[in-house]
């Protein structure tokens, strides 16, 4: 023990860990009424952790090239000893990021924790969003399977689309005039090299901005306003050890959940490891039914939800138009929102009806855009992207007019 | 004109002052080289995810042996990356495309979609044979071959033609659109020849003769 203390305090003289620890946890103070829906934050951490250390190990066995990948996948998971565990933490924890993130947006829809002053914490958590679900559609190319590879055919050529720079800025994107090896060995790149960097800068963005505003919670009470004579929030508990070991029982239960789903349903019927992917890509056939990843499809349901042309331009350019939009306009929440009050809980009946009608929406664009195209999909696609953009567009009218509950001072 | 005494060279140091505009004009003109030198520094890494020489030479044209070919067949083979179609198309194929006019996008092949010797009702130099680009012009996806007249999956009035797997586009057995679905231009035709009868030449428009 003396030890140890001495070698604490022989770092602390050359870096400051002692105080670091106590602002960062012993001092750092969070509501008292965080629930259930506040453990989303830490668990995407775990499942980003496994992604990089289950990367790594699958780097060491995979080969980026168009003759040796899909031979390379197939050794990981026979030959190489625990190396189907390493693959489907890897592919399983992909879709737990996905899952772990749309409790952890809602979460922030609810209380309104992008209003001020949380608005950069928003702005980095959009932005961790978006380069991650770029991360997910790179590394999915690389076992270069028939969805592998029509995947990246559609994505890539959805650079295509835009008007005259089109042509020359899709084959840029994949270095040459269809998805060969020359596409598969730079997304490799992009995706254990420079997206992952990224990701570590913005997950240290994310949580800095945190913890310089503090949380929300779920009254959407500020906290701040109330202290005591030290100057610390009432209404708080200390991040360590009080909600550090809630978090701990979460990251526990959590992780029994998805070991049960690693061990015994890894391909999840087909929606997180496609059937058609156990096949090799062919460049000249497509196969029958091609379907994005279960959480790229509510965005895909938009892009093929356009089949009109407007303005001149064509239905490809805007049904491109309409799905980049889907992932740009969230990052506008926080000037959309001019409600007085941050938490649902407060809000009136129209926030209420829209945040409902939303996720209703979301869902069912997911679930439409799971299935294969037919003129009842393409229906329930156009009139669920509509309500989507509507949560957002028509937010400036409905939270400023509607009537909402007095916010109390105190956590009940 | 920047004259020396307007710079401030010897006031500034005699008086030991901040002198605003050359301090301004430094800035500025180093910004704007750096800015230069960044743009400079890119231009490699940019270029580098250009198409490389070599998969620009791969794009050589190829000989196609269609004699063995039957009514209503479709046969794919490989140009640049990209599955090329060759169907032998039915007289009663050709009669129905000439009846589709009014539910396609451009029926008339108005759009620049094909060799000038394929624009016309066909979209192909012999009525029969159709020699189209298997990719399609939504999204890239490979359309699937159906030669079904009145299939049940897609409706009564269908006279054959493909349909897009991804995203439902559909085109008639000359590759032309129809309206109102997300492929909103026709299938584009290749250069191609016919070096004898039964043998055509895809990638270039006639003999090169070398």
């Amino acid at each position: 023990m003396a030890v140890l203390r001495g070698v604490v305090d022989w770092l602390d003289e050359r870096f400051p860990i002692k105080s670091l620890y106590k602002k960062h946890f012993t001092e750092y103070h969070v509501p008292k009424n965080l629930n259930l829906m506040y453990v989303f934050g830490v668990l995407a951490l775990v499942l980003m952790a496994n992604q990089l250390l289950t990367g790594i190990w699958l780097a060491m066995s995979y080969e980026p090239s168009p003759e040796k990948a899909f031979a390379s996948i197939q050794y990981i998971m026979r030959d190489l000893p625990y190396g189907w565990l390493i693959r489907y933490l890897h592919t399983t924890g992909a879709s737990a990021l996905f899952i772990v993130l749309y409790f952890h947006v809602l979460r922030s829809l609810l209380y309104g924790s992008y209003q001020k002053p949380r608005e950069l914490v928003w702005l980095f958590g959009m932005t961790l969003y978006f380069v991650i679900m770029i991360e997910g559609f790179l590394g999915y190319l690389l076992p270069w399977g028939q969805m592998s590879y029509w995947g990246a055919q559609v994505i890539t050529s959805i650079f295509g689309s835009i008007p005259v720079v089109g042509t020359s800025l899709q084959e840029w994107v994949r270095g040459d005039y269809f998805v060969s090896g020359v596409t598969l060995k730079r997304f490799y790149a992009l995706h254990v090299i420079a997206f992952p960097l990224l990701l570590l800068l913005l997950v240290f963005l994310h949580l800095s901005t945190l913890r310089h505003v503090g949380s929300n919670n779920p009254a959407g009470i500020d906290i701040k306003k109330h202290r005591d004579q030290n100057g610390v929030p009432l209404d708080t508990i200390p991040f360590a050890p009080y909600f550090v070991s809630k978090e701990v029982l979460a990251i526990g239960v959590f992780l029994f959940l998805f070991c049960i789903v690693v061990f015994f349903f890894p391909t999840m019927g087909g929606y997180f490891l496609e059937k058609a992917n156990l096949e090799p890509a062919n460049r000249l056939q497509t196969p029958e039914h091609i379907a994005a990843l279960w959480y790229f499809t509510p965005f895909y349901a938009m892009l093929r939800a356009v089949t009109f042309s407007l303005f001149g331009l064509d239905a490809k350019f805007l049904g491109a138009l309409v799905m980049v939009s889907a992932v740009v306009v969230p990052f506008a929440l926080p000037w959309l929102d001019k409600s007085p009050v941050k938490s649902i809980r407060y809000k009136g009946r129209l926030s209420k009806l829209f945040l409902m009608l939303f996720c209703l929406s979301f869902v069912l664009l997911g679930v439409v855009g799971s299935l294969p195209v037919s003129a009842l999909s393409t229906g329930i696609a156009q009139l669920c992207s509509v309500l989507y953009f509507a949560y957002f567009l028509l937010m400036p009218w409905y939270s400023r007019y509607e009537t909402t509950l007095p916010v109390p001072e105190r956590v009940q | 004109m920047w004259s020396v005494s307007r710079l401030g060279w010897s006031s500034a140091l005699v008086a030991n002052e901040v002198n605003k505009g050359r301090r301004q004009f430094l800035i500025g003109s180093t910004c704007t080289l750096g800015a230069l030198g960044a743009v400079g520094v890119a231009t490699p890494f940019v270029a580098a995810w250009q198409p490389s020489r070599q998969s620009r030479a791969a794009g050589a044209p190829i000989q196609v042996d269609i004699s063995k070919l039957e009514l209503g067949q479709q046969m794919t083979v490989e140009w640049q990356g990209q599955p090329v179609w060759v169907v032998k198309r039915t007289p009663q194929n050709l009669t129905d495309l000439a009846s589709l006019t009014a539910q396609l996008v451009d029926p008339s092949s108005q759009k620049d979609q094909q060799p000038s010797y394929a624009q016309n009702t066909y979209r192909s130099i012999k009525p029969e044979i159709s020699v189209l680009i298997g990719i399609c012009t939504h999204l890239g996806c490979s359309p699937t071959y159906r030669p079904d007249r009145a299939a049940k999956d897609l409706d009564a009035s269908w006279k054959g033609g493909f349909v897009c797997p991804c995203h439902g586009s559909r085109f008639d057995l000359a590759g032309r659109a129809y309206k109102h679905y997300p492929a909103q231009a026709n299938l584009i035709v290749p250069p191609y020849f016919y070096k004898t009868d039964t043998v055509i030449e895809i990638g270039v428009s006639r003999e090169v003769k070398a």
